[in-house]
């Protein structure tokens, strides 16, 4: 069984500052964590090559500071770690992100499960999982809740709104995980000390044969053409009446605000 | 000189630190007022590798360095002085077997030790012996293939939960230090029974035992180094152990300020939070000179230790500095939160108690003032 985890880094904050100029996240001084869906991603990458064998390699698209998360992802079981670093994937969105990720996979080659978090938790669009599977061609499940191998197959459970659905599909096959699917373990103390001194390869644009067209800015369709953050009110309206009114009034008010 | 931990530092810093919050801190109130030892901690800090990390990968520790070593606990002691504690005491027994011990003694007791499949204690102090370690009573005679140990051990910490001890017994009453020796002992050797559990005023999730050794028969091979070596086995065991004390005093002040920071800030008195008053912050800034200061000696030590250079001095400094330093950071973490901080529904006053033994445990704050003070003169 082999099997690719993608894996990306995100802020370690609630608490994310956009620079009003540049409209891009502070980064300075907050510290990187592994994306928390993608770490349920490894865990269970990891889970399947104990119990089937094979390996698991790790990939990141970033800056070089991403090599971190990707030790951490060495540290937690991961075999091997490819970080996809070059400045002209910079500006990327999700499109051009699933491109270069997708190169990637072509060129590890021979995989069976690809992983990726449901979101990531900095842009929360969850898409590059979805358009990593369309890119390769093979099917996808999303969301995934619990996972079996069966045979050729994998047989999911996904974690829909309101009902969990059940699906199996033929292998390969692109699979995003929920933090229900299980609970990633901490990184060991041994595989720490071998993986803070293994060097992380870096494939560049170039290495990838990248169509210049379809990466960084250039290859990003979408525009951001404004983010703040939402300004905080602190208005207090105070609903009177018996308890029946109030459950009442306050059902209505929230349907009002779509938040029913 | 570098203040840069390497990549592997922060990497293990991280995963105690998360495996602490996650595991270790939502207990230590519990453990406090129930007593009780957390078997249960102690299995999921085995499975994770937390009993092997700054030793020797062929005997199933992690390979990591001492300050690797140092940082484990301290971030242990910011969610519970106990559990750092108990692992501390684990460490006295480890530094002792791996330094003096054979190669059979090290694949027999190391090995579990450093997996966490075993605990280990370490065992000096009697009812009648503590700071004048020399003067303990308990013996051992050689009969046959077998030493014959007799006495009572006190005040052991992990006693009890421990498989593995690290006793120290005279083997020839003539003599005052050249007369001890130590021994491995096994739980459940003949003759060998746990006596009193403390009742202690902190530290409480940690379990604190008499040894009561009658005709207790241990194995000829079970003597850890030579014979006479006993109480040069016991300082050396103790300098690591001093070590790791100040790393505690460290993690568990960092708690209490983290705590009095918060609260300083959200407290109000006189219409504005009380950290806006100079007092108050004199106290915080206190705290953050107090308790980096402490964390560069205690790196510090244990670069000396990973070079080999011997830190005898700097192990009592870092100890009487730091548990100096836990208590005043307490007790002032305490004023901050006023009336609620002497209540039991805050921290600080399980800190304070907890801290109290930091400057007694591993040599009382007076005798190491005199091991530096007297280090001092004759170098000079
Ligand atoms: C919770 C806990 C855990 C412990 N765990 C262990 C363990 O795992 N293994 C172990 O072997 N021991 C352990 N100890 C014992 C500990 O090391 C001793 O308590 C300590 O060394 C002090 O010895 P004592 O209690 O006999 O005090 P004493 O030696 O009776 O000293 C009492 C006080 O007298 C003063 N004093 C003594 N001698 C001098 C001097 N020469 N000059 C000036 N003042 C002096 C000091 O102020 C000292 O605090 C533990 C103790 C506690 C409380």
């Amino acid at each position: 069984m082999n099997i690719i985890v993608c894996v990306k880094q995100v802020p370690d904050t609630m608490d994310v500052k956009i620079d009003p100029v540049t409209k891009n996240l502070i980064r300075e001084g907050i510290e990187g964590v592994i994306n928390p869906f993608d770490k349920n991603a490894i865990e269970e990458a990891v889970k399947i090559k104990d119990e089937y064998g094979g390996k698991v390699t790790a990939i990141s698209m970033g800056p070089p500071q991403f090599k971190e998360s990707l030790k951490e992802a060495l540290a937690m079981g991961v075999d091997e770690a490819i970080l996809i670093s070059d400045r002209a994937f910079a500006g990327a969105d999700t499109l051009a992100t699933s491109y270069v990720l997708a190169e990637a996979i072509k060129k590890i080659g021979n995989y069976d499960l690809i992983f990726c978090g449901k979101h990531a938790v900095d842009a929360d669009t969850g898409q590059v999982g979805p358009e990593i599977a369309e890119r390769l061609g093979i099917p996808q499940i999303t969301f995934v809740k619990s996972l079996k191998l069966e045979n050729d197959a994998v047989v999911a459970e996904r974690l829909l709104e309101d009902a969990v659905e059940k699906v199996t599909v033929k292998l390969p096959a692109v699979i995003t995980t929920t933090k229900e699917l299980n609970e990633p373990r901490y990184p060991s103390p041994i595989k720490i000390m071998k993986a803070a001194r293994k060097e992380i390869p870096i494939w560049s644009a170039s290495e990838l044969n990248a169509d210049p067209e379809q990466i960084g800015l250039k290859g990003s369709p979408t525009q951001v053409v404004d983010i703040f953050t939402p300004e905080k009110t602190t208005e207090v309206e105070m609903i009177q009446g018996t308890a029946e009114e109030i459950a009442n009034t306050l059902f209505e008010k929230l349907r009002e605000k779509k938040v029913l | 000189m570098n203040f840069e931990l390497t990549e592997e530092q922060k990497m293990i810093r991280k995963m105690v630190r998360e495996f602490t919050e996650k595991e270790v801190a939502p207990r230590d109130e519990e453990m406090d007022r129930t007593g009780e030892f957390p078997y249960d901690i102690m299995k999921k800090m085995a499975e994770n590798g937390l009993f092997g990390i700054p030793y020797p990968e062929e005997y199933g520790g992690a390979g990591a360095d001492s300050v690797c070593g140092v940082i484990t606990i301290e971030e242990l002691a910011k969610g519970s002085a106990s559990v750092a504690l108990t692992l501390d005491a684990h460490w006295l027994a480890v530094d002792a077997i791996n330094l003096f011990g054979n190669e059979e003694q090290k694949k027999k007791y190391l090995t579990p030790a450093l997996t966490g499949e075993k605990i280990a204690a370490f065992s000096l102090t009697e009812p009648v012996a503590g700071s004048d370690a020399a003067a303990i009573q308990a013996t051992a005679e050689l009969d046959g293939d077998e030493w014959v140990l007799n006495g009572t051990k006190a005040f052991v910490t992990n006693g009890d939960a421990a498989d593995i001890y690290v006793i120290a017994v005279k083997t020839d009453k003539s003599k005052g230090v050249k007369g001890i020796s130590t021994f491995i002992v096994e739980k459940g050797s003949p003759g060998f029974s746990i006596g009193k559990k403390e009742d202690k005023m902190g530290c409480r999730g940690s379990i604190t035992t008499e040894l009561i050794l009658k005709d207790c028969r241990v194995p000829k091979e079970n003597l850890l180094g030579k014979e006479g070596e006993g109480f040069k086995i016991a300082m050396v065991a103790l300098d690591g152990g001093r070590m790791h004390v100040g790393a505690m005093a460290v993690g568990l002040a960092e708690a209490a300020k983290d705590i009095a920071v918060k609260y300083a800030k959200e407290r109000y008195a006189f219409g504005q939070p009380i950290g806006n008053f100079q007092a108050v912050q004199f106290m915080i800034a206190d705290m953050e000179m107090e308790i980096e200061a402490t964390r560069l000696m205690v790196y510090k030590t244990a670069t000396l230790r990973d070079k080999k250079i011997r830190y005898s001095k700097e192990a009592a400094m870092v100890k009487v500095f730091g548990s100096e330093m836990a208590m005043k950071t307490a007790k002032n973490a305490i004023q901050i939160l006023g009336g609620y901080g002497y209540t039991r529904d805050y921290a600080p006053e399980r800190l304070l108690r907890d801290a109290k033994l930091l400057e007694i445990g591993e040599g009382a704050s007076e005798v190491l003032r005199m091991v530096i003070g007297s280090t001092v003169l004759r170098s000079k």
